[in-house]
């Protein structure tokens, strides 16, 4: 997948956040959160259920408002910024249905609309980018499938596909193997795999890597709404032994990990 | 008179005009409500809009239009309240809902009206139709119509997946809402055909027959505007052919019963088509635990063999009698195994 060419700087960062605060229903929920993420990086945000990295990956594309901090996508302040054909996400899969049947190429088209001006019909280069998509993830043979016969691993990938269809520079992706089982995981992690040769910048939030773990660059370990560790990609056993996952282990300054938990560990084979 | 004649009658005319134009415009906004999971939405709007046509009538001016900035205001009310997502939405909302019906009973009271007068607008009127009405409703269901099926791609994203349209930097809350002032209006458009308290049945009734036979979103809105097409001047013609026996049906009710009549022709070949796509549904893509088929195996399975195929991972399953077969090419010719 090609990135957006036009109106490109290559210095200009595509993720940067300083100090940010999120407040949800008036009770802070992430605290003083320092996040960049540079073009090309695979960034996965870890931690346990709680710990604040679905709330930061929504806070990232907008869908959270800051209450203190600042937040720049593409080198813009989020207020100021309108080009939102160069970001996409992939939102939790429950999020993301209706009361009426719509079919794979639907949802899969309506990832063009960042592209489409109102009252025009999908031109050409809008149904290339949709085959495109579909092919990347695998899901190109379903086209013509209703969402709502999908299993959730073929939803996750359908999903996927949507934001890909924008051709995107930056990708966000809200969990997306949760529930999903192996094999499925394995075609994600080669479309994601394809993306990133492609120089695409990846953040996914996950609970635990799998497949995708060859993939990561670098990790963040969310925890309790503060970022608990920051560095070269810790296998799945290192988050949950190494004390982020639990609340109970105090730190005097939680951006600093712990002594051990800065030693890169080697990634788990697969 | 013959139902022929009756046809030729200038207020008839007027309804079936009236009728074509509500039955395609109503399910067409109904398509984007019942994506929204908001199916009683029609039904608060039509209750508010009682108190609308109540002051037009009680001040003397027009109750269609006072209708519309009721209703209008009750919508937009409604979706502020989803949009919140407060816990007690749903009371709040009901006490809109009987608010807007007692208030529309009281104010006619209290205007000396009648409830004959008012109860045109509940449960529709084919007789008070007048010609500046059906101007009014012709010119307000083509927007209705030429806004549900040109923006379709928009309303669609935001009405599916609300989240996904803000990053894609879509004005989510100007869409969500447009989709409330559509329902009003379709509400204010239906009440002379269908009446105030039956119109979400117009709206809702044709996504639900339809929906059982589709996969696309495209056809369930074109179906659905096709089914409200056929129950809305369906339903206007029985009224029709039973008023010349003496009876004294109004086409509100009439509309409604066709309606969900086809519903439940329908709903047989929906079932059978949900069981049909359960049937079918793809085998988990793991390694199957292979059990040679031990007895002769004479009948070959093939693509028209009758048998109903599922997709394995990289070959296809035939099911009979409770087994799963799978041909299995081996060093002494085809047989099959159990997976």
């Amino acid at each position: 997948m090609k990135p957006n060419g036009n109106s490109t700087v290559p210095s200009d960062v595509p993720v940067q956040l300083l100090h940010g605060d999120v407040a949800l229903s008036g009770r802070p929920v992430l605290r003083e959160v320092d996040l960049t993420v540079e073009r090309g990086e695979f960034v996965a945000l870890m931690g346990a259920n709680g710990s604040g990295k679905s709330t930061l990956v929504r806070t990232l594309v907008g869908l959270n408002p800051l209450s203190a901090g600042r937040l720049e996508l593409f080198g813009r302040p989020l207020a100021g910024f309108h080009d939102w054909s160069r970001v996409g996400y992939v939102p939790q899969r429950s999020t993301a249905t209706g009361g009426v049947p719509a079919s794979v190429w639907e949802v899969v088209a309506s990832g063009r609309l960042t592209h489409r001006k109102l009252l025009r019909p999908l031109r050409s280069a809008d149904r290339a980018a949709i085959r495109a998509a579909l092919e990347v993830v695998g899901m190109d043979a379903y086209a013509h499938r209703g969402v709502a016969q999908l299993s959730g691993g073929q939803h996750q990938r359908v999903l996927i596909a949507r934001a890909l269809a924008g051709r995107p520079e930056l990708l966000l992706l809200d969990e997306p193997t949760a529930g999903v089982d192996l094999p499925n995981q394995h075609a994600l992690a080669g479309a994601l795999g394809r993306l990133k040769e492609a120089g695409a910048t990846i953040v996914l939030v996950a609970h635990e890597l799998g497949p995708l773990a060859p993939l990561v660059d670098r990790a963040v370990v969310m925890r309790d709404g503060r970022k608990a560790y920051d560095g070269p990609p810790l296998s799945d056993a290192d988050v949950h032994a190494q004390g982020f996952d639990a609340g109970h282990v105090h730190c005097d300054d939680a951006s600093t990990p712990e002594p051990n938990a800065a030693v890169p560990t080697p990634l788990k084979e697969l | 008179m013959t139902l022929l004649e009756l046809f030729s009658v200038p207020f008839m005319q007027r309804a079936l005009i009236a009728a074509f134009l509500v039955g395609i415009a109503a399910p067409a906004v109904g398509t984007y409500i019942v994506q929204r999971r908001l199916a009683l939405m029609g039904d608060g709007i039509g209750h508010v809009a009682v108190t609308g046509v109540a002051i037009g009538l009680w001040t003397q001016t027009s109750p269609t239009w006072a209708a519309v900035i009721v209703a209008i205001a009750g919508a937009v009310v409604i979706e502020i309240v989803r949009e919140r997502g407060h816990a007690e939405g749903d009371v709040a909302l009901a006490m809109l809902f009987y608010g807007g019906l007692a208030g529309g009973v009281f104010v006619t009271g209290l205007a000396g009206t009648g409830a004959s007068r008012l109860q045109e607008f509940l449960f529709g009127s084919i007789l008070t139709i007048s010609v500046d009405d059906l101007l009014v409703t012709m010119a307000l269901a083509v927007v209705l119509i030429v806004i549900c099926v040109g923006l379709s791609p928009q309303l669609f994203a935001v009405s599916q997946d609300a989240d996904y349209a803000k990053v894609a930097g879509l004005p989510v809350r100007f869409y969500s809402i447009l989709v409330a002032v559509l329902a009003a209006l379709s509400v204010v458009i239906a009440m002379r055909t269908v009446g105030l308290l039956l119109v979400s049945a117009l709206m809702v009734v044709p996504v639900a027959i339809v929906q059982q036979l589709t996969r696309s979103f495209r056809m369930t809105l074109l179906g659905a505007m096709g089914a409200g097409l056929a129950a809305s001047v369906g339903g206007l013609v029985l009224a029709a052919a039973l008023s010349r026996t003496g009876a004294n049906v109004q086409p509100g009710p009439s509309i409604v019963l066709v309606a969900l009549a086809g519903f439940f022709l329908v709903w047989p070949i929906g079932a059978w088509l949900r069981r049909r796509r359960a049937l079918v549904a793809p085998f988990p893509e793991t390694a199957p635990v292979e059990k040679p088929v031990d007895e002769a195996h004479p009948h070959h399975h093939g693509e028209k063999c009758g048998h109903v195929a599922v997709e394995h991972g990289d070959h296809v399953d035939y099911i009979h009698d409770g087994h799963r077969h799978a041909a299995h090419v081996g060093a002494e010719g085809e047989h099959y195994d159990e997976h």
